[in-house]
């Protein structure tokens, strides 16, 4: 179990402006291409926060893959880590120590994603981790809380579904697949937290039709969408709906 | 729908794209047929076809012996649930709700499985039971069982997700739902951990526990749960702030056919 208070998985220090610059997946070589670019002076008044005006574009293949999962994985560790940092008045104590795993989870995922990814990750020329938005959530409660958790967690899931007939290399789906079971776990557990035995409720596992007893699949492009509001950039993941 | 774009682009995941086809030449001059006869509408089903043709493979005995392997542990799951609600000995409110969830999902995986091996031409198993012999009188006993049927039953869906890459039934693709039966057998082993006061993911301890859990958490050929390595990287070593325990929980391990089907797992639960 890891110090509640640890933070040392804060991102790189940010460069004043950064930018990302986007390259089709033709041209790419890697994932997607992010420059750090110093052009705008003290000239510009009202600095727009250029992060928002950056696209990233998942490339055709096993690593644009992974950097969704990668993506994914950071956004999770910060929520994690800012209800670790400031958890709601109502969390028990049981709560925190859940908290703690999950973070320390999806920290490893990130870190393991990062190291698989190696030049191939997205951000591997950012100077800055992307800042992500939870605003859309409430997380003053600890009811709010688990309910963004649980959309969160079942996002994943979802999302994983979805990825590993995508994958080409069989190693990497098995990677893909360890990791997919153990974010149904937590999954399973924060909606129970949120509602009790909820853990598979008909939301996410049917009932009845042709999905019966299935785990909901979230394509690339769905998971893009549900994703963009707590990215700071334009997510577009046409190229993995070719996979 | 430009389908030169689209061979294009899966020239650049696939190199083999174009070997797919026929050959290049009949792929070219089957769109030129088809585009000379104006039958424009019915292009998309005439691309659809091509490709189906080019990527579908056909269904190996192979495929059909893991769905028969998946709808045994199905049927296994099935069984023991329905003597659990038999025996009644689980408790009314929260505890039978949830055992009747999972009930009803693994009655719906039987059936799921059965009819895509029938649909598939295969021959599925019938009359696998939970050995009356090994059925636990008590409650808590019984949430044990459940534990290690369903902790058991992630690691072996995972097991044969390689035999099942590419492989579709029809249009749809057998890898992913073998997936979405992979997470709520993830979603069950939570709630029954949940349960037993257990944490929902795997601790390295687990690996270590007396029978019949601890072996379901080893593994002779696989890795046991409380590896800690994956893809040659050591997670322990990946960052700093957490612990083995955590690199070990954080990652569930894959079971092989022979392991699972071991007397000392499923294997010696089945009669």
């Amino acid at each position: 179990m890891a110090d509640l208070a640890d933070t040392s998985f804060s991102g790189r220090a940010l460069r004043r402006r950064t930018f990302l610059r986007v390259a089709g997946a033709t041209a790419a070589s890697s994932a997607l291409v992010l420059a750090g670019c110093n052009d705008k002076k003290e000239d510009n008044p009202t600095p727009t926060p250029e992060v928002t005006t950056g696209t990233l574009t998942f490339k055709g293949d096993d690593t644009g893959i992974f950097n969704l999962t990668y993506l994914l994985a950071q956004i999770q560790a910060d929520f994690y880590q800012k209800l670790v940092t400031t958890p709601p008045a109502d969390f028990t104590a049981a709560d925190k120590e859940a908290f703690v795993d999950m973070r320390d989870h999806a920290v490893i995922y990130r870190e393991f994603y990062k190291s698989v990814l190696s030049t191939n990750a997205y951000d591997s020329n950012l100077t800055k981790a992307l800042e992500f938005n939870f605003t859309p959530y409430t997380l003053t409660t600890r009811k709010g809380v688990y309910e963004a958790a649980s959309k969160l967690e079942d996002l994943g899931v979802g999302a994983y579904n979805g990825l590993g007939r995508r994958l080409r290399n069989l190693s990497y789906l098995r990677l893909l697949l360890k990791i997919a079971s153990v974010k149904a776990r937590h999954a399973a557990f924060v909606r129970d937290q949120a509602e009790p035995n909820s853990f598979a409720g008909p939301d996410v596992v049917a009932i009845t039709g042709s999905q019966a007893s299935l785990d909901t699949v979230k394509t690339p492009v769905e998971v893009a969408t549900l994703l963009s509001p707590l990215v700071p950039a334009v997510l577009v993941a046409d190229n993995l709906m070719l996979l | 729908m430009n389908i030169l774009r689209i061979i294009e682009q899966l020239s650049e995941v696939d190199a083999d794209v174009l070997g797919r086809f026929d050959s290049r030449r009949a792929v070219f001059k089957s769109l030129g047929n088809t585009a000379q006869k104006g039958a424009l509408a019915a292009a998309p089903v005439f691309v659809a076809s091509l490709f189906s043709k080019a990527y579908g493979q056909t269904t190996g005995t192979g495929v059909i012996e893991v769905l028969n392997y998946a709808l045994t542990l199905e049927l296994l799951e099935q069984d023991f649930y329905k003597k659990m609600k038999d025996a009644g000995k689980v408790p009314a409110g929260a505890p039978a709700g949830a055992i009747d969830t999972i009930y009803k999902h693994e009655t719906a995986h039987v059936k799921l499985l059965t009819d895509t091996i029938t649909a598939l031409k295969g021959t599925p198993v019938t009359g696998k039971k939970f050995k009356a012999s090994a059925f636990p009188a008590d409650y808590t006993t019984q949430l044990v069982v459940a534990q290690a049927l369903e902790d058991t039953g992630v690691r072996a869906y995972k097991g044969q997700a390689g035999a099942l890459m590419g492989q579709v039934a029809g249009t749809t693709s057998l890898l992913q739902v073998a997936l979405q039966i992979h997470s709520v057998e993830a979603r069950h082993a939570a709630h029954i951990r949940t349960m037993r006061m257990q944490t929902p993911w795997i601790p390295a301890a687990d690996s270590n526990l007396p029978a019949p859990l601890g072996p379901v958490y080893t593994g002779e050929t696989s890795p046991r749960e409380d590896n800690t390595v994956q893809s040659k990287v050591d997670i322990t070593k990946l960052g700093s702030g957490y612990s083995a325990n955590d690199a070990a929980a954080s990652f569930d391990e894959v079971l092989t056919m022979a392991e699972v089907l071991d007397t000392k797992r499923a294997g010696g639960l089945v009669e």
